[in-house]
């Protein structure tokens, strides 16, 4: 496990080089990064394949041969995003996050010391290490949420998360408490404890605080403004991993309990569909690029529900078919979701730079000016959406096979309920990004600042390409991830034996689709290219109005319009707008804004609420020493009394 | 073995040139109901063939604004629809390919072709083309829950989980499963129509840009573009078409009469699609969902019946 332990310090300590350079710190950094990640990536591969044993315990303690540390299959896949988010982001930061930056040094070494973290969480087996590295990574993610701490967006966008994050340990606090009759060595808890009350509790108590990091609806708050204000390479990493790490806790939780009550997965299939249905929603209704990649994460992290709340199902009720393929879904959506999202919040980025603006409103005709930056985008909003061939697809194929077996089953309305919303999820998802990719990318600029938008320099173009590259390779030839996911899976649903994954989803038939479609595409593109030379330059048909302008293209709002009204009983779009009155109107102005269903409608008045009712206890807090003293007094006063009486 | 490989090939063989050859047709008998039905005589069968072989010579036109997703659009709408041709059999007869799971793949080839005509339409910057852009994925939320509703229910009640399985499942004579395949059917026949915009959710004939769904997304295509866009939407018909001929269809003796049996219907189909549109007006824009989700719960009532 040297490889391992190389890979970590590589990680945690590539932004230190960078302290001491004048310049080129950026460089050092995504060196070191791309190294540890190549050493990492070894080490997964060889718990994956299976040529190294699957435990391995790096710290022995003097009490017997199980370590803190332990890379496991659950840990080695997850291992994979862990690194590879991290390297992509460090390079792309070199062009996007320039030593001019005056935060530059203290991101690239808070990246490298929250990316460590999360090397020595997925190998974490033990609750302190777990626990250790948990804050590790919360704390200095508060950091890198917060680099821009000039702008108040952002300092309060950090002050929501670091809030949350922190009511979310302590809930896991007293979940490993709960758990410690059962020791703080994650080993398999004995049959039954699961349907007691304390078993209950614990499971409550994990989900609150893991769903808190992860995003799951209702406890998704401070995702969204996080995502947005933390820089767009950081986003990436956090959107690509470090809320998958929720999932990881749930995953480790959910191995470990042998029994659990049938209820556990009908809730965490309740719990995806709520948060893949309103997450997606959300994401329709935004107008902010990043804002609403943020709320994509939520729906996707519905998805992943979806997948292990399939496998639980099929955990409670015995069938291991069903297990496996719910937390092969699950596992490879993780994967997948890193990589895409990553590649979306870096294109969203490299438009950002390009631009100086997140508002999509602004945006407009960037293919033309940014082609690579559109084609990897465009690649990234396939993979989103679940359309073959890309890896999307894959991952979400396995959980609906997952939902298709569960029908022949009893208790199938859970199945039929994840099938509806994933169908629905889709269709909503691909909505959405046919209007994030159509407003930006395509069409007139809207906007001076787009119509000057020049390309990404390469070192941005780079990592984007390669994450686009991993999409397509997934989606095309599943089989190559096949047997490290069956491992992984079969680890993380408790199964003992062969998984024969491969038997319950043909990925080679996916592969054998795909390539007649690539196929198809290819010679109908060349098809199209040997035609009569094409008449180019004129304009777009407008229906002989001769005054056209930019201004008159559809908007990112009235494509979306049509969903967002028709679901207003649960967005609560705040629309602002004068009736337009006369034959020939002046300006008017239209305002349409969706605030957080929890954040804006329910947390904070309710917060604001509690803070003006507890204000009342000021009247203690007046700022004079002798009253202080007096209080001193008589608290020693009232304990003399207790302690004689 | 060589015979019932001969025979497997000979299969494959007319599947695939129904698949190429067939589509153009469905949409030339479609008008040719409709001409009747209105006193006219209308245009030839064979009209879409003419106007494929006229396109395919003729030059393109392309906007200034656009870029090559523009183009992307036509090619994935064939490509997909073509591939999506090899998972669903035609009738009784088996599809060259089938494995598990593959109607999710048949669904999100049909998601694919949308998602990449909707970016073609975007890509003109034409309003006019982004309303159909909208319109059309804001019908498809509604569309795809029913899609998958029935598989459901097919699965459910042939335990199957392929398309082959579900479709050409004899065990439909008359059984428990009779009342929910009804149902699925015509949960079906919405999706089918809305799918193929066709009256009474868009209309295929207007040229009133305002009100168009899937013709709007189209109005800059011209030349070949233009050719794939209507081979493309005919393919459409004729593989989801097979969807719901499939089930209905009696089990023969003979695989030839299968075949036979599949044309007559696929036809059959045609004139229907041929009635309703001569028979019922557009709805509201406002009332396609009303439809839409008319179809959704026949399919999860056809589930839930099954479940009972």
């Amino acid at each position: 496990m040297i490889l391992f332990g190389l890979a970590f310090l590589l990680v945690a300590l590539s932004g230190v080089p960078g302290l001491f350079l004048r310049a080129g710190g950026g460089r050092v950094s995504a060196w070191m990064l791309g190294l540890g990640a190549l050493a990492g990536l070894a080490a997964a591969a060889l718990v994956l394949c299976g040529a190294a044993p699957p435990a391995l315990a790096l710290l022995r303690t003097p009490l017997g041969t199980r370590g803190f540390l332990r890379l496991d299959p659950i840990g080695a896949f997850f291992l994979v995003p862990v690194l590879v988010l991290p390297a992509c982001g460090a390079l792309f930061g070199v062009g996007y996050w320039g030593d001019q930056h005056e935060s530059a040094r203290r991101l690239r070494l808070l990246l490298g010391i929250t990316a460590g973290f999360m090397v020595l969480l997925v190998a974490a087996c033990h609750a302190l290490t777990f626990l250790l590295a948990w804050e590790g990574m919360a704390v200095s993610a508060f950091f890198l949420v917060a680099a821009e701490d000039r702008d108040p967006e952002t300092r309060r966008a950090g002050w929501i998360y670091l809030v949350s994050t922190h009511s979310g340990t302590l809930c896991l606090f007293a979940a490993f408490g709960l758990m410690s009759g059962a020791g703080y060595l994650f080993l398999p808890v004995p049959a039954g404890l699961a349907a007691s009350p304390r078993g209950t509790a614990t499971f409550l108590l994990f989900l609150a605080g893991f769903g808190m990091k992860a995003g799951i609806f209702p406890l998704h708050f401070w995702l969204p403004p996080a995502h947005a204000a933390a820089p767009s390479h950081v986003s990436s990493m956090m959107s690509g991993v470090l809320i998958k790490m929720g999932i990881l806790g749930l995953v480790r939780a959910l191995c470990l309990v042998p029994d659990p009550p049938l209820w556990w997965g009908a809730l965490l299939v309740a719990l995806g569909a709520v948060s893949g249905i309103l997450g997606v929603a959300f994401a329709l209704a935004q107008h902010d690029l990043k804002r609403l990649l943020a709320y994509h994460s939520i729906e996707n992290i519905g998805i992943i529900l979806l997948g292990l709340g399939l496998g639980t199902l099929g955990k409670s009720t015995g069938h291991p078919e069903l297990q496996l393929l719910g937390f092969a879904g699950a596992l490879l959506h993780v994967l997948n979701h890193g990589l895409f999202k990553g590649l979306l919040f870096l294109g969203a980025g490299s438009v950002v730079h390009a631009t100086g603006s997140r508002n999509l409103e602004r945006m407009g005709g960037l293919a033309r000016s940014m082609p690579v930056t559109a084609a990897a985008f465009l690649a990234g909003s396939w993979a989103i959406c679940g359309l073959p061939p890309l890896n999307g697809f894959v991952s979400e194929w396995l959980i609906y096979l997952a939902a298709f077996r569960g029908l022949a089953f009893a208790h199938s309305s859970w199945p039929v309920l994840a099938l509806a919303a994933l169908a629905m999820i889709g269709a909503l998802a691909a909505a959405c990004f046919a209007k994030v990719f159509g407003v930006v990318f395509l069409g007139e600029p809207r906007s001076p600042e787009a119509a000057a938008a020049q390309e990404a320099p390469r070192s941005m173009r780079a990592p984007m390409l390669a994450l686009a590259g991993a999409c397509l390779a997934i989606g095309v030839v599943p089989v190559a991830v096949g047997p490290a996911l069956a491992r992984a899976a079969a680890a993380a649903a408790g199964l003992t034996g062969p998984a024969d994954l491969g038997g319950l989803a043909h990925f080679g038939l996916l592969t054998a689709i795909a390539l007649p479609l690539l196929a198809a595409a290819g010679l109908l593109w060349a098809w199209l290219r040997h035609g009569a030379a094409p008449r180019a330059g004129l304009p777009t048909w407008d229906c002989g109005y001769a005054a056209s302008s930019p201004r008159i293209q559809y908007t990112a709002s009235s494509f979306a319009d049509g969903l967002v009204s028709a679901m207003r009983f649960i967005l609560w779009p705040r629309i602002r707008w004068r009736r337009v009155r006369g034959l020939f109107p002046a300006q008017r102005a239209y305002r349409s804004h969706v605030p957080d269903l929890v954040l804006d409608r329910v947390a904070e008045p309710t917060l604001g609420l509690a803070a003006r009712g507890l204000a009342v206890l000021h009247v203690f807090q007046s700022g004079q020493l002798p009253l202080y003293l007096l209080y001193i007094l008589i608290t020693l006063v009232a304990l003399l009394v207790w302690m004689v009486a | 073995m060589t015979d019932s490989t001969l025979v497997r090939s000979l299969h494959f063989l007319l599947h695939v040139l129904t698949a190429l050859l067939l589509p153009p047709l469905l949409p030339g008998l479609i008008n040719k109901v409709k001409a009747l039905m209105a006193g006219r005589q209308g245009p030839p069968v064979l009209q879409l063939y003419y106007d494929l072989a006229k396109l395919a010579r003729k030059r393109a036109v392309y906007s200034r604004t656009t870029t090559w997703v523009f183009l992307a659009g036509p090619v994935a709408v064939v490509a997909a629809g073509l591939t999506a041709s090899l998972l669903v059999p035609f009738g009784h007869s088996p599809s060259p390919v089938s494995f598990q799971g593959d109607m999710i793949l048949f669904a999100y080839l049909f998601g694919l072709a949308r998602f990449a005509t909707v970016v073609s339409a975007l890509d003109t910057g034409s309003s006019f083309e982004g309303m159909g852009a909208a319109r059309e994925v804001t019908f498809s939320v509604l569309t795809e829950p029913a899609l998958f509703l029935g598989f459901a229910a097919l699965a459910k009640a042939t335990g199957s989980l392929s398309l082959s399985g579900m479709l050409a499942s004899p065990g439909f004579a008359i059984s428990r499963a009779t009342g929910p395949l009804i149902l699925v059917l015509a949960g079906w026949m919405i999706v089918f129509l809305t799918e193929n915009s066709r009256i009474p959710v868009d209309d295929p004939n207007t040229h009133l840009e305002l009100t168009m769904i899937h013709e709007v997304m189209v109005l800059d295509h011209s030349g070949r573009p233009f050719a794939l866009v209507l081979y493309g939407a005919s393919l459409k018909l004729l593989v989801l078409g097979a969807l719901i001929v499939g089930p209905l269809l009696p089990r023969t003796s003979a695989p030839w009469l299968d075949w036979a049996g599949f044309y007559g219907a696929m036809a059959l189909l045609a004139v229907v699609v041929g009635l309703v549109e001569s028979a019922t007006a557009r709805f509201r824009l406002n009332r396609v969902p009303q439809f839409l989700v008319a179809g959704l719960l026949a399919t999860a009532f056809a589930f839930f019946l099954l479940q009972a």
